[in-house]
């Protein structure tokens, strides 16, 4: 565990890690996009309004995963004061805060022509949006203290209590009777979905899953830089006020 | 000294009743925060009707969830100074090294912002349930499930209150994390009243509430707890 605390040993394998992610972030997308609007067939009801699935879906799946990802990150940062595990969390979140608002407004444009609405105030609509301001509380208590450390505990423990919401968003379709469908990919007794949309649907939630590690090694290493910039300011500055006393 | 205590005190409900005393002793001399919760919590709902019109069955049947975030909201007001004013004149330190382990203390903190919001709110609720116009009927059923989600409420809300603790805008910043984690509260509470009518019942309802209470009960001190710790390091 410790081994990845070492910010020079991240900073070379996430280096050596980025490239990779990025060619497959966009190889799965432009097969994905492919399959997803050209080569899968449109619904039998919906017909071609099922391509929105292509992207809310994954969306919604990052959403959960990425929050998921931060709550574990914020429990190695709490127990095994690990500072690179606090940065990871703190990057992770407004990624995750941007799959939960494409998913909601993916969810919204999708919901139009199917449903004849744009939202109704069912249970998995409802505890979706709770884990957007969840997001949001998390990045706000991130900002709301001038020690680092203070704040990465407190926004940690937040994001251990909010972890409460993902089964409630998980089992939400099973538990209410809700107007969103109940889960088709994810189930006891195998996928209900067809192979031919199925197979678009898991390329481009690879291709969401490849973004998500190339954003977020992306921006753990601005931060690390953010951070030796403050010091070679600090020590610049303490070195011109040596200069002049 | 220190056995000597803890023999007299041994499951130290001497030092959890003298947290509460002082708490309510406190809000008592201070006036304000107490009363204010209550007198918001009334204002607040005897705004409405003037707002949307004194019409008596759109009021009857919007009353019971108005109650509901009115005290929810209310619950709010006072809840950023439940450990903050401690933090600030120092006292928050001592309290911490006393031998009551910190998430009864956190309870005991608790129990006086119960004490002081959620019963007197919950007092009051039936007389604003027959402003409202609710069905006599239902106003036993909406002072029960304010009863059982102001404790959870108070619980909750201690968890935030302890996160913001030196925070920048630690109101603000308060409302924006707890806010989200009371939405079930409001839904089960408000939603029990309509399973009333609707005709299902409410029991489900209540037994869902009761059930928040009891996890929130050892739950949230924890958390707390646990984060005013990392807020004195």
């Amino acid at each position: 565990m410790h081994r990845f605390a070492n910010p020079s040993r991240f900073l070379r394998l996430s280096a050596a890690i980025l490239p990779w992610s990025t060619a497959a972030c966009v190889c799965l997308l432009v097969v994905g996009l492919y399959f997803a609007l050209v080569a899968s067939p449109p619904d039998y009801q919906q017909s071609e309004t099922v391509r929105i699935m292509y992207v809310h879906v994954p969306a919604a799946w990052m959403a959960m995963g990425t929050y998921a990802f931060l709550a574990l990150a914020s429990a190695t940062g709490l127990i095994w004061k690990h500072p690179l595990a606090d940065l990871t969390a703190k990057a992770a979140a407004p990624i995750g805060a941007s799959f939960t608002f494409i998913a909601l407004a993916t969810g919204a444009l999708w919901g139009q022509p199917t449903w004849g609405t744009w939202w109704v105030w069912d249970a998995r609509l409802t505890s979706v949006l709770i884990l957007l301001f969840l997001y949001l509380g998390y990045m706000a208590l991130w900002n709301a203290f001038d020690d680092e450390t203070r704040a990465a505990r407190a926004a940690a423990i937040l994001a251990l209590v909010g972890i409460v919401n993902l089964p409630i968003i998980k089992f939400s379709v099973e538990w209410w009777n809700t107007l969103h469908q109940p889960a088709s990919v994810l189930r006891i007794g195998g996928p209900t979905i067809d192979p031919s949309m199925l197979l678009p649907l898991l390329l481009m939630a690879g291709a969401f899953l490849f973004y998500f590690v190339t954003i977020l090694l992306l921006r753990i290493r601005l931060e690390l830089a953010g951070r030796k910039l403050r010091t070679v300011q600090f020590n610049r500055a303490r070195a011109s006020l040596r200069g002049t006393t | 000294m220190r056995t000597g205590r803890r023999r007299r005190d041994p499951l130290g409900v001497r030092a959890f009743g003298t947290v509460l005393a002082r708490d309510l002793r406190l809000a008592r001399r201070q006036g304000g925060d107490a009363g204010l919760a209550v007198l918001f919590f009334i204002l607040g709902t005897v705004l409405v009707p003037l707002g949307i019109g004194p019409e008596g069955a759109l009021l009857s049947r919007i009353g019971a969830g108005l109650l509901w975030v009115m005290a929810l909201l209310a619950a709010l007001l006072s809840l950023d100074r439940l450990f903050q004013s401690d933090w600030e004149d120092g006292s928050l330190d001592l309290i911490v090294l006393s031998p009551l382990p910190l998430s009864m203390t956190v309870l005991a903190k608790v129990t006086a912002h119960w004490l002081v919001t959620g019963l007197p709110m919950t007092l009051v609720s039936p007389v604003l349930a027959v402003l409202l116009n609710i069905p006599p009927d239902q106003i036993g059923l909406v002072a029960l499930t304010l009863l059982l989600g102001t404790p959870t409420l108070s619980l909750i809300g201690s968890v935030g209150a302890a996160l913001t603790v030196g925070a920048r805008r630690g109101g603000v910043l308060l409302t924006l994390l707890i806010l989200p984690l009371y939405i079930p509260v409001l839904i089960f509470g408000a939603g029990s009243v309509d399973a009333a009518v609707a005709g299902p019942g409410a029991k489900s309802h209540l037994l869902m509430m009761t059930a928040m209470l009891l996890a929130a009960l050892p739950l949230c001190p924890w958390a707390a707890a646990a984060a005013l710790r990392h807020a004195l390091d």
